[in-house]
């Protein structure tokens, strides 16, 4: 097994503000949201983290992406560790989430070239990887408008393309067609089977099985921030659909619960 | 290292440049409202509170004396006129057809021929101070009464020549008033300059999750903090400079010295002391202001907590307006903010030290670098960034 990316019994948890736990009516000052996270990803493959909202997918991610450090384990991206070396994972890795937001004031083309001139791509390399990507997500038609003047799929779209600036081998994207009509969501899937025919490693997250399915080569069940089974489709499945396999063991770590 | 620092800069230059409302609303505005404020203010208190240069005083008298009647007569700006007795002439006043009315004593001349001390004759003068031009003739009159008094019993002169008495010059007319006005005006201006921008550049991309689009970059965090904070400082410059040059252009009409503000006694050097303390003091402000951003989670939280600051500033500020003189110890220059409104009411006023510029501007500088550091290191903490 060739892993490109490793987590080691990562946790995290987190300190809940007074205005949070009012909102979620509990009287707990932490939340652990992830729990002894153990899992690896192979290069070339398509890796899929399943599981439903407040599962701690988007903590996963941003652990990995170097925003948030774990408060116990490691990851290990490339060869470096996000935890001791952020830097190097940084330029690895291309990361989206919904909450990374663009300025709505620049065009497509300003903040394309701003964040390939971070990432010190060179000005030949970038303008042919921009003509590429914006072509390849119909953006190119759009690269003079204002981004607060993009439909949400452009956004998007946008944001992907943006993401990728400096062609990562790395590729970790926090539910990438949440919010998306089906034709966008469609543009983004096959981008992603594209990326990996061309040999990019793809972590995704997602809370929707047909997703899982259709995209990737193996998958992790996380629940309340517990990875409860990691391996490829069929092994995870088990004879039955995957989302029937899911609300099994979702079931058993609710009774264990009480 | 350098390049993304600038390429930083740039886009939050372009980010305001580009955008007609921020220009208007921060360049623009300030410089023209104040200037269109102060002259508006200076002209209108001209016009309510003085009568034009060639305006006559209607002075009614009763028992004009001889030798007074004589003396009103040389005197261009008042039209005298007899009138019947106190009655009649309390009418007129009333009626607003004179501007004052004096009653003489009857045999004025001649009782003041006897110079006894014992029968000094009195002169009435009634006059209405809620009309400008009567209050003005009541002053005139008291103070041409008055010299008409010393001309007949004269025993010494004071300054009645042709010479200058008054040593002074305009220009240190000048720096008086600047250093007690400007200093203020200048941390006023500083202050709402930098406000209007940097809870928008640190709490408004926190707010609008742009700031951590940033931070997966391969960016430092201190490039981050020295981009914005280097970007938002020159912007609130020329939003100093616009306020400056509103005020400076509107002061003569202000403070009544139409025409006679007189700024050439400062030299090079004045002017590049000014522009080093105003810089390092923007520094200051612009870092703290940023720090605090960086901790507010909205844009409307950041100016909230902005405003406590902005309020100290103010009252720091105010010591230059009570006249008391600059302090000398190079001590006092280690206090932020306050060594800046010293030594600008200094400099404006040329009686600055050298070393105490320098304390300031080397103070302030150092401070802001360990502001910086204090905000990469938060840019650097999931806990502020991503507080919820
Ligand atoms: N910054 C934070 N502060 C406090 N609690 C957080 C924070 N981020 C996430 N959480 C909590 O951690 C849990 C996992 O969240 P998240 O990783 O966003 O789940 P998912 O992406 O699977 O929906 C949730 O209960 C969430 O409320
Ligand atoms: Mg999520």
């Amino acid at each position: 097994m060739d892993e490109i990316l490793e987590l080691k019994n990562v946790s995290k948890t987190f300190r809940l503000s007074a205005k949070q736990r009012k909102i979620e009516h509990t009287d707990s000052k932490l939340r652990v949201a992830v729990s002894d996270l153990s899992f690896g990803v192979e290069k070339g493959e398509i890796f899929g983290l399943l599981g439903p909202n407040g599962a701690g997918k988007t903590t996963t991610l941003r652990m990995i992406s170097t925003l948030i450090r774990p408060d116990s384990g490691d990851i290990i991206v490339g060869g470096s560790s996000a935890v001791s070396s952020p830097w190097d994972v940084r330029s690895k890795i291309g990361f989206l989430t919904s909450e990374l937001k663009l300025e709505d004031f620049f065009t497509p083309n300003y903040i394309y070239d701003f964040f390939s001139s971070l990432h010190n791509v060179d000005e030949k390399v970038r303008d042919e990887r921009k003509q590429f990507l914006f072509e390849k997500f119909g953006i190119d038609r759009f690269a003079e408008v204002r981004i607060a003047n993009l439909s949400t799929g452009m956004k998007q779209k946008l944001s992907i393309a943006v993401s990728l600036v400096h062609d990562p081998e790395i590729i970790i994207f926090d539910e990438p067609t949440n919010g998306l009509d089906v034709i966008t969501s469609r543009t983004v899937t096959d981008f992603l089977l594209e990326l990996k025919s061309r040999g990019k490693t793809i972590v995704v997250s997602t809370h929707i099985f047909s997703l899982v399915e259709k995209l990737c080569d193996r998958v992790g069940i996380l629940i309340d921030g517990v990875l409860v089974a990691c391996g490829s489709i069929e092994s995870v499945s088990d004879g039955m659909s995957l989302e029937d396999r899911f609300f099994d063991m979702y079931r058993k770590v609710m009774d264990k619960r009480q | 290292m350098k390049s993304n620092v600038i390429t930083i800069i740039r886009k939050e230059l372009r980010r305001f440049f580009f955008d007609p409302r921020l220009v208007i609303s921060t360049l623009i505005l300030p410089g023209l409202l104040i200037y269109l404020v102060y002259s508006f203010m200076g002209t209108g208190f001209t016009a309510s509170f003085s009568t034009p240069d060639t305006y006559v005083y209607k002075v009614d008298t009763v028992n004009v004396p001889e030798s007074i009647h004589g003396y009103f007569d040389g005197i261009y700006f008042v039209d005298q006129n007899e009138v019947d007795g106190y009655n009649a002439g309390k009418e007129r006043l009333d009626a607003g057809e004179s501007d004052a009315l004096i009653v003489f004593p009857e045999g004025f001349d001649e009782t003041v021929a006897k110079r006894d001390p014992e029968d000094i004759p009195n002169i009435d003068i009634y006059y209405n101070s809620s009309r400008v031009p009567s209050a003005e003739a009541y002053t005139n009159l008291v103070r041409i009464l008055d010299s008409y008094e010393k001309s007949i019993s004269n025993v010494f002169d004071i300054n009645n020549t042709e010479k200058q008495y008054d040593l002074s010059t305009q220009k240190e007319v000048t720096s008086k008033v600047f250093s007690m006005i400007l200093p203020m005006l200048i941390m006023v201006f500083l202050f709402s300059g930098c406000m209007s921008i940097a809870p928008e550049s640190i709490a408004g991309e926190k707010e609008r999750g742009t700031i951590a689009t940033l931070l997966v970059t391969p960016v430092s965090r201190s490039e981050i903090a020295i981009g914005k904070i280097l970007s938002v400082s020159f912007i609130a410059l020329l939003s100093g400079i616009s306020s400056a040059a509103g005020t400076i252009l509107s002061l003569p009409k202000l403070v009544g010295l139409s025409g006679q503000v007189d700024a050439s006694g400062y030299g090079i050097g004045d002017y590049v002391f000014m522009l080093l303390v105003i810089l390092s003091t923007i520094m200051v402000i612009v870092s703290v202001m940023s720090i605090i951003s960086a901790f507010a989670r909205t844009v409307k939280e950041a100016n909230t907590a902005v405003l406590p600051l902005m309020i100290l500033s103010m009252l720091v500020s105010v010591t230059t307006m009570f006249g008391s003189s600059v302090p000398n110890d190079a001590v006092w220059y280690l206090i932020p903010l306050y060594n800046s409104v010293q030594c600008m009411s200094a400099v404006f006023g040329m009686s600055y030290s050298l070393v105490n510029v320098i304390t300031t501007v080397s103070l302030n500088v150092s401070l802001s670098i360990v502001l910086l550091i204090v905000l990469a290191k938060m840019f650097n903490s999931e806990r502020i960034m991503f507080s919820r």
